[in-house]
């Protein structure tokens, strides 16, 4: 790997508890850091905040889903009962709109869940393989038991000794260096 | 329902988790089932008996698609048979699942955490055996897509005025959706997994499911946002579903169908052998797994009482169906009724309100929902009471309608049961798959318990 040009993404400080790192997060915000990034193994409350982040487009894109899956539904059922395959019974109303609820209301449900996955899936930039965070060995407990704090590199204030340093400070109990390989 | 609210001042509640658990522990206990405990010689066992079942069921639709729907017991007036009592028995298995994950979860009840994932898992797998008896009982599977809506060279199009059709609707979005839930609740989980994989092909297995999953407080917000907002859309959901199957029957005019109680009685009846089959399925797992720190007996004390809450609901439905027959006056109606309790199915009635309504009335005493073989033989009993009810909808009414001239009997053959036994088999084998390939219990939602827990609040609820 030594072999591969590698640059440098960023400076990781891992912590023990949720507490911990939700308090370095918030020093790292008021010392002039902008571009850091929390990893923890469950939600932690007040986190996205910390690190910068209040706003997320999911709740308007599963709207935009729920609107089009119902108005998809009525309308092909519109179409195809009263214009493109009518069927004339007693005289009975062709736009029977009471009937056409009940799929209206599944494909409502339907295409707003399936814009609240993938939408989710897509603002998150997943599925995305490799990230430079994974080369950090450490990095494997994120998902069980250990708290990250990265700070990154193209962060304007971001100087490695320094920032290291800073990390240090808000007792991380280990810091390391994150390498992003081209 | 607050989960401590009616405790009398200093008695501590159980714990939802044995205590001393930590965020390595849980993951460590949940996580090993899948990446190293060896396969015992009882799973095995079980497996290669399962599979056998599997291959029965294989055996019982080949054979139906081979000679067409005639091997089967149905005829003139009995159209329905076995295959839509067990369709309806299925799907309403599967509405635990999403009940417990979405509704449970909008009402912030922390007991859920321990089994939903499973619940879901069941879900799925009780609408795919669902989904099998309507598709093979057209006869001619391989013309099911005649039921959606695509440009047909012939230019007909469904009958979207046809609770059939709602219902192609209804199941395939409540699968589609249960589906989705369940993967955004694995995420974490598969990620878990892939960063503690001990061999190379659970790495890329897991290392490609998770997506790449890195727990960033921003991937976390939009996480919860959509996780949220699953729960707020699949609550609607799971109540519209039985709605739907239960409009099969209630727009039809045949009597002891036609009448208006249905779809709150079905849904009811859904959650009531969904819980069932949730108990069913964790009293031997727990017990398997060593899970019983964290699916502890006030879980399952839980779930009994949301048995007993909604087999009370269900015991008001079969009142209300006898008093509007009677009270509506209408002779054909009245005669049904009296067709339940002395026709020739009348056994299958009585059996139904054992089953349902009188033993489970047994729960009300803590030393039976407390006690875990009594557990598990009522939830046998209910799941039991819960297909008769079925039958008797569907046989008794198809079997007594209008004209005497018209009635008839309804006996099912082999090949009803084989398909039947084929679906439990299927059903229990991908749960054997289920608890060996994938995290039974939700690891990152038992990690935040652990961290509710150890700040001393019980919940904010």
């Amino acid at each position: 790997m030594s072999e591969r040009r590698s640059q440098l993404f960023g400076v990781m400080g891992e912590f023990s508890t949720p507490e911990d790192l939700l308090a370095a997060t918030k020093k790292a915000r008021e010392a002039g850091y902008k571009h850091v990034e929390a990893y923890t193994p469950f939600p932690v409350e007040g986190l996205s905040e910390a690190v910068g982040f209040k706003w997320t487009a999911v709740p308007l894109l599963t709207l935009a889903g729920g609107l089009g899956g119902g108005l998809t539904g009525f309308g092909l059922q519109y179409w195809v009962a009263a214009i493109t395959y009518p069927l004339n019974i007693g005289g009975r109303p062709l736009n029977s709109w009471p009937a056409f609820i009940p799929v209206t209301f599944e494909l409502t449900v339907l295409g707003a869940s399936i814009f609240a996955v993938f939408g989710m899936l897509a603002l998150n930039k997943l599925p995305q393989p490799y990230h430079p965070v994974f080369n950090v060995e450490r990095f494997a407990q994120a998902s069980t038991d250990k708290f990250f704090l990265c700070i990154e590199a193209r962060d304007p204030k971001f100087d490695l000794a320094e920032t290291s340093r800073f990390l240090q400070s808000l007792h991380a109990e280990h810091v390391n260096e994150v390498k992003d390989e081209e | 329902m607050s989960v401590t609210g009616n405790l009398p001042a200093g008695h501590e509640p159980e714990p939802w988790i044995e205590p001393g658990h930590t965020y390595a522990s849980v993951t460590d206990k949940i996580s090993s089932a899948v990446l190293t405990r060896p396969l015992g010689i009882g799973w095995l066992l079980g497996f290669a008996f399962l599979f056998s079942i599997v291959m029965v069921l294989n055996l019982a639709i080949g054979w139906l698609i081979t000679k067409g729907v005639g091997i089967w017991g149905i005829n003139i007036p009995i159209g329905w048979g076995f295959a839509i009592v067990n369709f309806v028995w299925w799907i309403g298995i599967g509405h635990a699942g999403t009940l417990i994950s979405a509704i449970l979860y909008l009402l912030n009840q922390k007991w859920r955490t321990s089994i939903n994932r499973f619940a879901e898992a069941m879900t799925l797998f009780a609408v795919a055996c669902a989904g099998l008896f309507p598709l093979i009982h057209t006869g001619r599977p391989w013309m099911a897509y005649y039921m959606f809506p695509y440009p047909s060279t012939m230019g007909i199009w469904p009958q979207f005025r046809s609770p059939l059709i709602w219902d192609v609707f209804a199941v395939s979005t409540y699968g589609t959706v249960s589906l989705l839930f369940w993967f955004v609740g694995l995420l974490p989980d598969l990620a878990t997994l892939r960063d503690r994989a001990k061999t190379r092909w659970q790495q890329v297995i897991f290392g490609m499911l998770s997506m790449g999953w890195r727990g960033s407080a921003r991937h976390w917000h939009r996480y919860q946002s959509a996780y949220l907002l699953l729960a707020g859309l699949a609550t609607p959901l799971v109540l519209s579903v039985h709605t739907v199957v239960s409009f099969d029957f209630a727009v039809g005019i045949v009597p002891g169908w036609h009448t208006t109680i249905f779809p709150p009685y079905f849904v009811a009846g859904a959650i009531y052998s969904g819980f069932a089959m949730v108990l069913t399925l964790a009293i031997p797992m727990r017990k398997a797994y060593g899970m019983e720190g964290f699916i502890t007996l006030r879980h399952l004390e839980q779930m009994a009482k949301v048995m007993l809450a909604t087999g009370l609901i269900v015991a008001y439905g079969y009142f209300i169906e006898f008093f509007m027959a009677f009270y509506s006056g209408n002779k054909f109606d009245v005669f049904l009724a009296k067709q339940r309790l002395h026709g020739p199915y009348a056994p299958f009635y009585y059996a139904l309100i054992l089953c349902n309504i009188l033993t489970p009335q047994l729960l009300w005493f803590k030393k039976v929902r407390r006690n875990i073989p009594a557990l598990f033989v009522m939830s046998l009993i209910i799941n039991t009471g819960m297909w008769l009810e079925r039958f008797v909808i569907v046989v008794i009414s198809l079997t007594r309608d209008f004209m005497p001239s018209a009635w008839g009997r309804y006996s099912p053959t082999v090949w009803d049961y084989a398909t039947f036994v084929g679906t439990l088999g299927l059903f229990t084998m991908l749960i054997f798959l289920f608890v060996r390939g994938l995290p039974a219990i939700a690891i990152s939602e038992m990690r935040e318990l652990v961290h509710e827990d150890s700040h001393g609040s019980e919940g904010h609820s």
